[in-house]
Protein backbone atom coordinates (compact mmCIF):
# COMPACT_ATOMS: atom_id res chain seq x y z
CA UNK A 1 0.00 0.00 0.00
CA UNK A 2 1.19 3.46 -0.90
CA UNK A 3 0.50 5.53 2.00
CA UNK A 4 -1.05 8.71 0.66
CA UNK A 5 0.34 11.16 3.77
CA UNK A 6 3.95 10.24 2.96
CA UNK A 7 3.22 10.66 -0.95
CA UNK A 8 1.69 13.78 -0.48
CA UNK A 9 4.54 14.87 1.52
CA UNK A 10 7.50 13.50 -0.76
CA UNK A 11 5.63 15.61 -3.67
CA UNK A 12 5.64 18.70 -1.17
CA UNK A 13 9.26 18.27 -0.54
CA UNK A 14 9.90 18.07 -4.00
CA UNK A 15 9.30 21.33 -5.33
CA UNK A 16 12.44 23.09 -4.85
CA UNK A 17 14.34 19.63 -6.10
CA UNK A 18 12.09 19.82 -8.98
CA UNK A 19 13.01 23.48 -10.17
CA UNK A 20 16.71 22.73 -10.02
CA UNK A 21 15.43 19.70 -12.19
CA UNK A 22 13.75 22.17 -14.82
CA UNK A 23 17.18 23.90 -15.15
CA UNK A 24 19.74 21.00 -15.16
CA UNK A 25 17.26 19.63 -18.11
CA UNK A 26 16.75 22.91 -19.81
CA UNK A 27 20.82 22.79 -19.79
CA UNK A 28 20.93 18.92 -21.15
CA UNK A 29 18.27 20.14 -24.01
CA UNK A 30 20.92 23.10 -25.03
CA UNK A 31 23.75 21.22 -24.77
CA UNK A 32 21.96 17.86 -26.88
CA UNK A 33 20.98 20.38 -29.93
CA UNK A 34 24.11 22.33 -29.84
CA UNK A 35 25.81 18.53 -29.86
CA UNK A 36 23.78 17.65 -33.27
CA UNK A 37 21.43 15.29 -31.31
CA UNK A 38 17.75 15.70 -33.23
CA UNK A 39 15.48 18.01 -30.67
CA UNK A 40 13.08 15.41 -30.40
CA UNK A 41 15.76 12.63 -29.53
CA UNK A 42 16.75 15.30 -26.73
CA UNK A 43 13.26 14.88 -25.30
CA UNK A 44 12.83 11.19 -25.54
CA UNK A 45 15.86 10.45 -24.13
CA UNK A 46 14.74 12.42 -21.00
CA UNK A 47 12.15 10.50 -21.14
CA UNK A 48 13.06 6.98 -21.40
CA UNK A 49 16.42 7.52 -19.36
CA UNK A 50 15.98 9.86 -16.91
CA UNK A 51 19.65 9.79 -15.44
CA UNK A 52 20.99 13.03 -15.83
CA UNK A 53 24.49 12.54 -15.04
CA UNK A 54 24.55 9.59 -18.02
CA UNK A 55 22.58 11.76 -20.20
CA UNK A 56 25.08 14.40 -20.46
CA UNK A 57 28.22 11.70 -20.36
CA UNK A 58 26.82 9.72 -23.02
CA UNK A 59 25.81 12.56 -25.71
CA UNK A 60 29.36 14.10 -24.54
CA UNK A 61 31.01 11.71 -25.98
CA UNK A 62 28.53 10.90 -29.44
CA UNK A 63 29.64 14.95 -29.76
CA UNK A 64 33.22 14.59 -29.27
CA UNK A 65 32.93 11.57 -31.97
CA UNK A 66 32.84 8.61 -29.69
CA UNK A 67 31.04 5.59 -30.85
CA UNK A 68 28.04 4.17 -29.43
CA UNK A 69 29.76 1.73 -27.01
CA UNK A 70 31.72 4.16 -25.81
CA UNK A 71 28.57 6.21 -24.98
CA UNK A 72 26.83 3.47 -23.55
CA UNK A 73 29.97 2.47 -20.95
CA UNK A 74 30.10 6.11 -20.16
CA UNK A 75 26.35 6.11 -19.54
CA UNK A 76 26.95 2.79 -17.57
CA UNK A 77 29.85 3.76 -15.35
CA UNK A 78 28.12 6.98 -14.47
CA UNK A 79 24.82 5.04 -13.73
CA UNK A 80 26.52 2.23 -11.82
CA UNK A 81 26.05 4.42 -8.07
CA UNK A 82 22.64 3.18 -8.76
CA UNK A 83 23.94 -0.30 -8.35
CA UNK A 84 24.59 0.29 -4.59
CA UNK A 85 21.36 2.74 -4.23
CA UNK A 86 19.29 -0.13 -5.41
CA UNK A 87 20.58 -2.63 -2.98
CA UNK A 88 19.96 -0.57 -0.16
CA UNK A 89 16.32 0.10 -1.21
CA UNK A 90 15.56 -3.32 -2.28
CA UNK A 91 14.33 -4.61 1.02
CA UNK A 92 11.85 -1.72 1.48
CA UNK A 93 10.24 -2.60 -1.95
CA UNK A 94 7.02 -5.27 -1.73
CA UNK A 95 6.37 -7.63 -4.76
CA UNK A 96 8.44 -9.80 -6.40
CA UNK A 97 11.82 -9.23 -8.13
CA UNK A 98 10.11 -7.42 -11.65
CA UNK A 99 7.92 -5.17 -9.21
CA UNK A 100 10.69 -4.15 -7.48
CA UNK A 101 12.44 -3.43 -10.39
CA UNK A 102 9.96 -1.46 -11.62
CA UNK A 103 9.87 0.59 -8.34
CA UNK A 104 13.49 0.84 -8.38
CA UNK A 105 12.83 3.13 -11.16
CA UNK A 106 11.74 6.02 -9.63
CA UNK A 107 15.47 6.23 -7.66
CA UNK A 108 17.28 9.24 -8.30
CA UNK A 109 20.12 11.09 -6.43
CA UNK A 110 17.75 13.55 -4.57
CA UNK A 111 14.27 11.05 -3.91
CA UNK A 112 16.77 8.29 -2.87
CA UNK A 113 18.91 10.33 -0.27
CA UNK A 114 15.74 12.04 1.31
CA UNK A 115 13.52 8.83 1.53
CA UNK A 116 15.95 7.27 3.84
CA UNK A 117 15.04 6.98 7.48
CA UNK A 118 18.48 6.71 8.93
CA UNK A 119 17.69 3.04 9.75
CA UNK A 120 18.56 1.39 6.70
CA UNK A 121 14.75 1.55 5.53
CA UNK A 122 13.28 3.14 2.69
CA UNK A 123 10.27 5.26 2.35
CA UNK A 124 8.87 4.34 -0.69
CA UNK A 125 5.96 6.33 -0.35
CA UNK A 126 8.23 9.58 0.13
CA UNK A 127 10.03 8.28 -2.98
CA UNK A 128 7.70 8.16 -5.37
CA UNK A 129 6.34 11.44 -4.33
CA UNK A 130 9.44 13.04 -4.29
CA UNK A 131 10.70 11.71 -7.68
CA UNK A 132 7.31 12.21 -10.08
CA UNK A 133 7.34 15.76 -10.16
CA UNK A 134 11.06 15.72 -11.13
CA UNK A 135 10.60 13.65 -13.26
CA UNK A 136 7.87 15.51 -15.26
CA UNK A 137 10.08 18.58 -15.15
CA UNK A 138 12.98 16.73 -16.33
CA UNK A 139 10.96 15.90 -19.75
CA UNK A 140 9.81 19.66 -20.01
CA UNK A 141 12.57 21.43 -19.16
CA UNK A 142 14.18 19.17 -21.91
CA UNK A 143 12.24 20.29 -24.58
CA UNK A 144 12.33 23.45 -23.19
CA UNK A 145 16.04 23.39 -23.87
CA UNK A 146 15.86 21.84 -27.29
CA UNK A 147 13.73 25.08 -28.09
CA UNK A 148 16.48 27.29 -26.93
CA UNK A 149 19.16 25.66 -28.47
CA UNK A 150 21.92 28.19 -29.74
CA UNK A 151 22.12 29.57 -25.91
CA UNK A 152 25.57 30.17 -24.41
CA UNK A 153 24.63 27.73 -21.56
CA UNK A 154 28.00 28.27 -19.84
CA UNK A 155 27.87 32.08 -20.26
CA UNK A 156 24.29 31.29 -18.13
CA UNK A 157 26.66 29.52 -15.39
CA UNK A 158 24.01 26.46 -16.00
CA UNK A 159 27.03 24.12 -15.53
CA UNK A 160 27.50 25.37 -11.84
CA UNK A 161 23.62 23.70 -10.94
CA UNK A 162 24.34 20.16 -11.20
CA UNK A 163 26.95 20.09 -8.13
CA UNK A 164 25.78 22.81 -6.24
CA UNK A 165 22.36 20.50 -6.76
CA UNK A 166 23.96 17.73 -4.96
CA UNK A 167 26.10 19.84 -2.39
CA UNK A 168 23.02 20.90 -1.05
CA UNK A 169 21.62 16.91 -0.38
CA UNK A 170 25.15 16.48 1.23
CA UNK A 171 24.99 18.90 3.17
CA UNK A 172 21.71 17.81 4.53
CA UNK A 173 23.20 14.73 4.58
CA UNK A 174 26.09 15.65 6.80
CA UNK A 175 23.59 17.58 9.16
CA UNK A 176 21.63 14.71 9.99
CA UNK A 177 24.81 12.26 10.29
CA UNK A 178 27.96 11.68 12.71
CA UNK A 179 31.70 12.38 12.17
CA UNK A 180 32.00 9.22 10.36
CA UNK A 181 29.92 10.42 7.43
CA UNK A 182 31.72 13.79 7.30
CA UNK A 183 34.72 11.50 7.17
CA UNK A 184 33.60 9.16 4.50
CA UNK A 185 32.79 12.40 3.03
CA UNK A 186 36.41 13.55 2.60
CA UNK A 187 37.69 10.04 2.01
CA UNK A 188 34.98 9.75 -1.04
CA UNK A 189 35.65 13.07 -2.28
CA UNK A 190 39.69 12.83 -2.11
CA UNK A 191 39.44 9.30 -3.72
CA UNK A 192 37.25 10.86 -6.47
CA UNK A 193 39.41 13.28 -7.61
CA UNK A 194 42.88 11.14 -6.94
CA UNK A 195 41.42 8.80 -9.43
CA UNK A 196 39.82 11.34 -11.65
CA UNK A 197 43.14 11.90 -14.22
CA UNK A 198 43.27 7.89 -14.37
CA UNK A 199 40.47 6.43 -15.45
CA UNK A 200 36.69 6.43 -17.43
CA UNK A 201 34.82 9.42 -16.82
CA UNK A 202 32.24 7.29 -14.06
CA UNK A 203 34.64 5.39 -11.95
CA UNK A 204 36.04 7.56 -9.72
CA UNK A 205 32.18 8.07 -8.33
CA UNK A 206 31.83 4.51 -8.07
CA UNK A 207 35.19 3.61 -6.72
CA UNK A 208 34.15 6.41 -4.12
CA UNK A 209 31.22 4.20 -2.81
CA UNK A 210 33.69 2.12 -1.55
CA UNK A 211 34.72 4.40 1.12
CA UNK A 212 31.53 3.52 2.78
CA UNK A 213 32.57 0.34 3.66
CA UNK A 214 34.21 1.40 6.67
CA UNK A 215 30.63 1.12 8.53
CA UNK A 216 31.63 -2.73 8.21
CA UNK A 217 33.40 -2.18 11.38
CA UNK A 218 32.70 1.30 12.33
CA UNK A 219 30.27 2.30 14.82
CA UNK A 220 28.01 4.69 13.34
CA UNK B 1 21.07 6.61 -36.51
CA UNK B 2 24.18 6.25 -33.79
CA UNK B 3 21.90 8.65 -31.75
CA UNK B 4 18.70 6.16 -31.36
CA UNK B 5 20.59 3.44 -30.78
CA UNK B 6 22.55 4.99 -28.11
CA UNK B 7 19.19 6.26 -26.69
CA UNK B 8 17.67 2.34 -26.98
CA UNK B 9 20.82 0.85 -25.22
CA UNK B 10 21.60 3.98 -22.32
CA UNK B 11 18.00 3.27 -21.99
CA UNK B 12 18.06 -0.94 -21.34
CA UNK B 13 21.49 0.02 -19.57
CA UNK B 14 19.75 2.40 -16.89
CA UNK B 15 16.73 -0.04 -16.70
CA UNK B 16 18.99 -2.88 -15.49
CA UNK B 17 21.30 -1.01 -13.22
CA UNK B 18 18.48 1.12 -11.44
CA UNK B 19 16.40 -2.18 -11.43
CA UNK B 20 19.04 -4.85 -10.51
CA UNK B 21 19.49 -3.81 -6.94
CA UNK B 22 15.30 -3.95 -5.76
CA UNK B 23 15.51 -6.84 -7.88
CA UNK B 24 18.16 -9.24 -5.99
CA UNK B 25 17.80 -7.83 -2.60
CA UNK B 26 14.32 -7.82 -1.58
CA UNK B 27 12.10 -9.21 1.33
CA UNK B 28 15.23 -9.76 3.81
CA UNK B 29 17.10 -7.38 5.84
CA UNK B 30 20.66 -6.40 5.73
CA UNK B 31 22.18 -7.09 8.44
CA UNK B 32 23.33 -4.42 10.68
CA UNK B 33 26.98 -3.91 9.33
CA UNK B 34 25.58 -3.55 5.91
CA UNK B 35 22.95 -1.61 6.91
CA UNK B 36 26.08 0.88 8.27
CA UNK B 37 27.54 0.76 5.03
CA UNK B 38 24.22 1.36 3.22
CA UNK B 39 23.57 4.89 5.59
CA UNK B 40 27.08 5.73 4.06
CA UNK B 41 26.80 5.73 0.69
CA UNK B 42 24.85 8.59 0.17
CA UNK B 43 27.31 11.19 1.93
CA UNK B 44 30.12 8.94 -0.10
CA UNK B 45 28.23 9.34 -3.40
CA UNK B 46 26.85 12.73 -2.97
CA UNK B 47 30.76 14.54 -1.73
CA UNK B 48 32.06 12.43 -4.91
CA UNK B 49 29.80 13.96 -7.65
CA UNK B 50 30.18 17.01 -6.41
CA UNK B 51 33.58 17.34 -6.75
CA UNK B 52 34.18 15.29 -9.95
CA UNK B 53 31.77 17.85 -11.35
CA UNK B 54 33.03 21.25 -9.83
CA UNK B 55 36.68 21.02 -9.55
CA UNK B 56 37.02 19.06 -12.81
CA UNK B 57 36.61 19.51 -16.75
CA UNK B 58 36.12 15.93 -17.72
CA UNK B 59 38.98 13.72 -17.03
CA UNK B 60 40.97 16.61 -15.89
CA UNK B 61 41.11 18.53 -12.66
CA UNK B 62 40.37 22.28 -13.23
CA UNK B 63 39.34 25.07 -11.28
CA UNK B 64 37.14 27.15 -12.96
CA UNK B 65 33.91 29.77 -12.84
CA UNK B 66 31.58 27.05 -11.73
CA UNK B 67 34.08 26.00 -8.83
CA UNK B 68 33.77 29.65 -7.46
CA UNK B 69 29.53 29.71 -8.24
CA UNK B 70 29.67 26.53 -6.15
CA UNK B 71 31.95 27.27 -3.20
CA UNK B 72 29.83 30.18 -2.49
CA UNK B 73 26.63 27.85 -2.85
CA UNK B 74 28.25 25.78 0.15
CA UNK B 75 28.69 28.38 1.86
CA UNK B 76 25.11 29.76 1.85
CA UNK B 77 23.86 26.26 2.39
CA UNK B 78 25.73 25.78 5.48
CA UNK B 79 24.32 29.23 6.65
CA UNK B 80 21.03 27.51 6.55
CA UNK B 81 20.00 28.61 3.02
CA UNK B 82 17.35 26.74 0.95
CA UNK B 83 18.07 24.60 -2.38
CA UNK B 84 16.77 26.71 -5.07
CA UNK B 85 18.15 29.94 -4.20
CA UNK B 86 21.19 28.36 -3.05
CA UNK B 87 21.57 26.68 -6.85
CA UNK B 88 20.10 29.86 -8.43
CA UNK B 89 22.97 31.61 -6.93
CA UNK B 90 25.75 29.27 -7.68
CA UNK B 91 24.22 29.65 -11.16
CA UNK B 92 24.82 33.31 -11.21
CA UNK B 93 28.01 33.73 -9.22
CA UNK B 94 28.95 31.44 -12.17
CA UNK B 95 27.73 33.32 -14.99
CA UNK B 96 29.58 36.47 -13.30
CA UNK B 97 33.06 34.68 -12.71
CA UNK B 98 32.58 34.01 -16.54
CA UNK B 99 31.98 37.27 -17.52
CA UNK B 100 34.89 38.12 -15.72
CA UNK B 101 37.11 35.87 -18.22
CA UNK B 102 37.42 32.25 -15.85
CA UNK B 103 37.08 29.12 -17.64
Amino acid sequence: MIERERLRAGLRASAPYAAASLLLSFSFGAVATAAGLPKVAAVVMSAVVYAGSAQFASVGILAAGGGVGAAVAAAALMNSRFLPMGVALGPSLPGGPLRRALQGQAVVDTSWALAARGDGTYDRSFLFGHSAPQYACWVIGTGLGVLSAGLDTKALGLDAVFPAFFLALLIGELRKGTRTSTGVALAGAALALALLPFVPVGVPVLAASGTALVGLRART
Amino acid sequence: MTVWTTIALVAVVTFAIKGGGPALFGNRALPPALTRVVVLLAPALLAALVVTSAVADGPRLQLGADTGGVAVAGLLLWRGVTVLPAVLLAAAVTAGLRWAGLP
